[in-house]
């Protein structure tokens, strides 16, 4: 599987999927990683070092912010795909980038064929090819 | 300033860019400019965006603290020689910097908060410290094209001013401030503003929808519905208020990425459903229900419980006019739990004015400015229940503070706040 390269890079970790979309910025603890709005049926899950697969971001415009804080705090994410391409998350890795920070492959999939991926270890190219780490 | 690490392969340039543009990204304007463009178009290649749009104003949600990075940001533009090319708005600080003894904060979250503000005065930006610009006299006419962030004043900026933004996301904000350019993708064209979602409201009492607390919860509804769809709305009241669709918009954007809603018959771009419709047939009709809207009305609010142990209002930061609705319903009383009403310090000059803000501090109302207390720690540490009449507050307000919320109106929250217990008006809900 191939997905629209929005902020190019590779990376791996276990495939974790959000179940429903969410805000970053009141949605995610910069300081712990954790999914934290309560209302989200995800609270509690750490994001950090998983390849991330939200169906689509909602809600504030300070996600980008709350991106690139995670990336200073070493919680991000390894990889972040997205059922439907979001500027405000990606930007803050792009920032990220700009400030000599580390920074992460984000991808646009179609989140049905997100659904049909296999749980455990993914990989992300560099051209955004994903696929099972025993695939290598 | 740091140098792009994403440079080698970012911006990859399938966007096509005017000579002044690519002085920009060259390094003509200087470096934060540099950056700004550099940030600008590759935002525009993630969109798909084949070119840039000259926009005429931004408003910046950036200058609010969340962490060192967004002070680095902001001080390498400002290192740069980064100065905003278009007259620009400021959302909240991390701070109030009138009442600089409210906060809670460490040392450390002040001077930084501080500092993250400093520069985008730096910048050339207004310092106007408010999520509601719009309020505050920033008020684009229909079809300009603009850069916002901040996500209530992009919900209104496009539906109830009829001016053309995306959702700008802190940084990108700033760079298309920085550059007087945005990427020319989504709602800054014409074909993208059309309804494709028929929200039908027209067997909504009346007598519910002439009340302030029907809005949050119509807008939780519609952006859990609606995702990022564009809708139009048919059967609201034509004397629907500028405030109520603020409170609509504010909660459409937090359980959505609503960017744009028409109302038919209010909003300039819908004098009627069709005309909303582009004269095509919706993608999906969708009635407003009476249980849809009590899930939603439920969903506000996180506990039952009959004990309150504070009260804010203002998120959106609230207009005079909501201001003399909060008065209203004092009457006079004195509340007995800690009360705050957020604001922008535009609309609390003339509160100074007229002697209300005397009278709502003798009352025991916290008047608080150029922040809020959901995105600044304001609140007692000791936690507990909050209310609120503010559908973002109730949403946000949980993972944000470690409050639970009970959502009701701005009368309901003014009886709770006098009586020390939750007192909610369930009767407006009897449909």
């Amino acid at each position: 599987m191939k997905g629209r390269v929005l902020v190019p890079g590779s990376a791996f970790g276990p495939l974790l999927r959000l179940r429903h979309a969410i805000s970053f910025w009141g949605g995610v603890d910069p300081k712990t990683g954790r999914v934290c709005d309560p209302r989200h049926p995800d609270h509690g899950v750490c994001i950090t070092g998983a390849i991330l697969a939200l169906p689509a971001a909602i809600g504030s415009s300070s996600s980008s912010a709350v991106m690139l804080e995670l990336i200073r705090e070493e919680r991000a994410p390894a990889g972040l795909i997205m059922g439907t391409a979001d500027a405000i998350v990606a930007l803050g890795v792009l920032v990220a980038g700009e400030l000599g920070l580390p920074t992460l492959p984000v991808l646009e999939v179609a989140w049905a064929a997100v659904e049909d991926l296999p749980e455990g270890e993914i990989d992300i190219a560099e051209d955004g090819t994903i696929q099972r780490m025993a695939e290598r | 300033m740091p140098g792009g690490g994403l440079a080698p392969t970012f911006p990859r340039m399938s966007v096509h860019l005017t000579p002044d543009e690519r002085a920009h990204l060259d390094g003509g304007r200087g470096e934060a400019a540099a950056m700004a463009m550099r940030l600008v178009v590759a935002a525009a290649e993630m969109m798909g965006a084949a070119r840039l749009v000259e926009i005429e104003s931004a408003h910046i949600d950036g200058c609010l603290y969340h962490g060192d990075g967004g002070v680095l940001f902001a001080e390498a533009l400002v290192a740069g020689d980064g100065r905003v090319a278009v007259p620009t708005t400021l959302n909240v600080g991390a701070l109030d910097l009138l009442h600089p003894e409210r906060i809670r904060g460490d040392a450390h979250h002040g001077e930084m908060a501080r500092r993250q503000m400093d520069a985008y005065l730096k910048l050339g930006c207004a310092p106007t410290w408010t999520c509601a610009p719009y309020q505050a006299g920033h008020r684009p006419g229909p079809g300009e094209q603009v850069a916002w962030g901040e996500s209530n004043a992009v919900a209104f900026a496009n539906s109830v001013l009829g001016a053309r933004t995306e959702r700008y996301g802190d940084f990108l904000d700033a760079c298309c401030a920085l550059t007087g350019r945005a990427p020319l993708h989504g709602l800054h064209l014409d074909e993208n503003r059309r309804a494709t979602m028929l929200v039908d409201a027209r067997q909504v009492p009346t007598s519910l929808m002439s009340r302030d607390v029907f809005y949050p919860v119509l807008g939780t509804w519609l952006g859990l519905q609606v995702g990022r769809e564009v809708c139009v709305i048919d059967g609201l009241p034509a004397d629907v208020t500028e405030d109520q669709l603020k409170a609509l918009g504010a909660a459409a954007a937090s359980t959505g990425a609503v960017a744009l809603f028409h109302v038919a018959g209010v909003t300039p771009e819908a004098p009627s459903v069709e005309a909303a419709l582009h004269g095509a047939e919706p993608r999906a009709r969708v009635p407003v229900t009476s249980s849809g809207l009590r899930g939603s009305l439920d969903r506000l609010s996180t506990t039952d419980a009959e004990g309150v142990d504070a009260v804010a209002v203002g998120s959106p930061h609230f207009s005079d006019a909501e201001f003399a609705a909060l008065e209203a319903a004092l009457a006079g009383r004195r509340v007995s739990l800690p009360f705050y009403a957020c604001t922008g310090r535009d609309v609390f000059a003339r509160l100074e004015a007229s002697g209300a803000a005397t009278r709502l501090r003798d009352a025991g109302v916290d008047v608080v400015v150029d922040t809020c207390v959901v995105v600044t720690p304001i609140l007692p540490a000791r936690g507990g229940v909050l209310m609120t009449c503010s559908g973002k507050f109730a949403h946000y307000g949980p993972a944000n503070t470690g409050y639970d919320v009970v959502y009701g109106s701005l009368e309901d929250c003014v009886e709770s706040a006098v009586a020390g217990a939750v007192r909610r008006d369930e009767a407006v809900w009897s449909w």
